[in-house]
């Protein structure tokens, strides 16, 4: 595939596992062969359940981390984060936007000097770097005057865009977002969703979206990639796999997503629970979902099935079964309640006024 | 003698800080009926922990003014003695973190034995047995061998399971639950909500749910009371705050999350942030943030009026649409 932006083959990340000290212990398996493409522009999320390795997956693609085997090739050039010429090189090309942006600044650094930082780094001469910074200030919807304050002057949401302006400053070709909007507070998500999705229609950057928040994920993403314990379950189009999951697993997550306003004893029984991570799994022996499946049958705990196209299912999918099975319906509720339409159209008004006509409000 | 189980009359908490004095709840009211279930839900700052920890007398530096009326007693006004009598035995509480609810150095059936012994006075070894009843009624697995566990050795789900049922063990008539499943996956959180409406079904328990998530409010809760910067702005029947929500906040709020099917759609957006408890306003709380906010509601603090029967909200302008018959007439 040449016109893929990102190219994820087989990557592995293996930690020695162990007790402390120097007993060892099973190997974890983290990230256990992923191959995934990205396209440019494209947004393309991870989804799982904690301890499933995708948060290991992103630091693998933002080059934070190195995988044990495999590559990672971003515009067909490999990523090498070795050295610190292999380190520039891999920054120039992908940002990665941390969950918290709390923990993801230095406070004590004022925040025109953070988000200039990675342009230095780059080697960017002191004029053009803060004309850069001016811009991005400005694409990230932050005031020009506070460029000279301190993080902890600025709230979550803000914080946030200075992350994301940060991971701009370079014009790195993919970004990865790392739970992006986990850490807000409801009332000031919206506001950084709405940034991410215009960054991604206005500039064209692809991305690679971690995320539990399926909502932001149904937002934002084209394409979804469902990750089970280290191993990637499903892939396809976002909006189809929200709306038909194929595999047993992707059903059991979307299922647990509360739908609005619609009480539980409505909503179905509830998933089992499964282990929290490999450790000690041996793999390679049986499907790794099947001891919390439904459908599983002899074939599914005597081999590993592979992702793979199955007759009548529009994407890849790694279930013995697939083929059997039929694809869920789950129900979504898209419209919203006549009312609350209706008054959020006069609150759309209203602010639509005021912005055309911002001094006569004060 | 009031109909209702648990009460809040005008519950105001200030509490002294190095900045000056913080008001982080300001005449919130409310009444919940026996075996009902409500949800108070806000964002971080809104108040909600602090009016539900001060009601139960767990905010030793804070001046708490109201009355908290549990069964018709004042909370507020009991002794500390009696007030622990209550707590743990007629009203349980379930905490966000289950790692740090929890003691990591006890076994979790010695934990949840306590306030049997405490409270229903139980002998030590017939309090641990009844755990481990409790800890299978949960939903933990082989919880003979379980109990002998130390907390660090449960995942996220199963601590949050043995919180439940230490919180149950005595049967309270109320259980308080805050933010239960913020810290787990999403199929966990299925599976601890059920686990919540069972129990709430068993025992006739009335449930005060406390979340920033309008989702899972809206999955056990009868009632709804929305927090906004310490004041409650809405308060109404749960089914009615998605079909008929009358604050702007409430409305802002529910159209900024994100729609199925509604790909890439330009969400609204809230701007501005909370303002700190610290300051005094005249007006309404989220006035700065309204966008139909006037001169009135700069200068006066709206009042929480009906707006239908069991429904009210604290807002000069709601019905919203009244705003547009004006608009005609001018």
């Amino acid at each position: 595939m040449s016109e893929a932006l990102l190219d994820v083959r087989d990557v592995k990340r293996h930690y020695a596992g162990g007790r402390g000290g120097f007993r060892a212990g099973p190997v974890v398996k983290a990230v256990d062969g992923v191959s995934l493409q990205v396209r440019a522009g494209e947004t393309m999320a991870i989804v799982g359940e904690s301890g499933c390795g995708k948060s290991t997956l992103a630091r693998i693609v933002a080059g934070l981390d190195e995988p044990t085997a495999g590559s990672v090739a971003i515009a067909g050039e490999a990523l090498s984060v070795r050295g610190i010429r292999g380190r520039r090189e891999v920054a120039r090309r992908v940002q990665i936007v941390f969950q918290d942006p709390f923990s993801s600044l230095n406070p004590r650094m004022r925040v025109q000097d953070i988000v200039a930082e990675p342009l230095e780094a780059q080697g960017m001469p002191r004029e053009e770097r803060m004309a850069c910074v001016a811009r991005l200030f400005q694409q990230v919807g932050l005031p020009a005057e506070t460029g000279s304050r301190l993080p902890h002057q600025f709230s979550g949401g803000q914080r946030q865009r200075i992350a994301i302006a940060r991971a701009l400053s370079v014009g790195p070709r993919l970004l990865v977002l790392d739970e992006p909007v986990s850490a807000l507070d409801v009332s000031v998500r919206a506001q950084i969703l709405n940034l991410l999705a215009d960054l991604k229609y206005s500039e064209g950057i692809a991305s690679v979206l971690i995320s539990h928040d399926m909502s932001a994920v149904q937002h934002l993403a084209d394409r979804v990639a469902v990750m089970y314990l280290g191993q990637l379950v499903e892939v396809g189009d976002a909006a189809e796999v929200f709306a038909r999951p194929a595999h047993p697993y992707t059903r059991t997550l979307l299922s647990a997503i509360p739908r609005l306003g619609v009480q539980l004893a409505d909503a179905g029984a509830p998933p089992t629970e499964g282990p929290a991570s490999n450790a000690g799994n041996s793999g390679a022996t049986a499907c790794r979902f099947a001891p919390r499946c439904a459908h599983a049958i002899d074939i599914c705990r005597a081999s590993q099935p592979a992702l793979a196209l199955h007759p009548g299912i529009p994407r890849q999918v790694a279930c013995h079964r697939a083929a059997q099975l039929p694809l869920f319906a789950l129900e979504q509720e898209s419209t919203l309640a006549p009312a609350l339409a209706r008054r959020l159209a006069i609150l759309r008004n209203a602010s639509e006024t005021r912005h055309a006509t911002p001094a006569a409000t004060v | 003698m009031s109909e209702f189980l648990f009460e809040l009359r005008d519950l105001g908490v200030a509490i002294p800080t190095a900045q000056g004095l913080a008001r982080p709840v300001t005449q919130m009211s409310f009444g919940l009926a026996a075996g009902r279930s409500l949800g108070v839900v806000g964002e971080s700052g809104s108040g909600k922990t602090v009016a539900m920890l001060a009601s139960c007398g767990l905010l030793p530096h804070a001046r708490v003014t109201g009355k908290v009326l549990f069964d018709g007693q004042d909370l507020l006004a009991q002794s500390p003695a009696a007030r622990r009598a209550l707590l743990g035995r007629h009203i349980g509480m379930v905490f966000q973190e289950p790692m740090t609810a929890l003691n990591p150095v006890m076994r979790i059936d010695k934990q949840i034995a306590e306030p049997l012994v405490t409270h229903e006075l139980l002998s030590p070894a017939a309090a641990l047995r009844r755990a481990v009843e409790l800890l299978d009624r949960v939903g933990i697995v082989d919880p003979q061998r379980r109990a002998h566990c130390l907390p660090h050795e449960l995942s996220g789900g199963m601590r949050q399971r043995v919180g439940i049922a230490m919180a149950i063990a005595c049967e309270p008539r109320l259980l308080i639950a805050d933010e239960p499943t913020t810290a787990l996956d999403m199929t966990v959180q299925a599976q601890i909500l059920h686990l919540l409406a069972d129990l709430r079904r068993e025992f006739g328990m009335a449930l005060v749910l406390i979340s920033h998530d309008l989702g899972i409010i809206g999955q056990v809760t009868d009632e709804v009371a929305v927090m906004y910067a310490g004041r409650l702005v809405e308060y109404c029947p749960t089914a009615s705050l998605f079909s008929d929500p009358q604050h702007p906040y409430t409305i802002s709020l529910l159209g900024s999350l994100p729609k199925p099917g509604r790909h890439g759609e330009r969400l609204f957006a809230i701007e501005g942030t909370v303002p700190s408890p610290l300051l005094e306003l005249p007006g309404c709380r989220f006035g700065a943030r309204c966008q139909v906010a006037g001169d009135v509601c700069q200068r006066t603090v709206p009042a929480l009026r009906a707006q239908s029967t069991e429904h009210l909200a604290a807002c000069h302008h709601a019905p919203l649409e009244k705003l547009l018959a004006q608009e005609v007439a001018a």
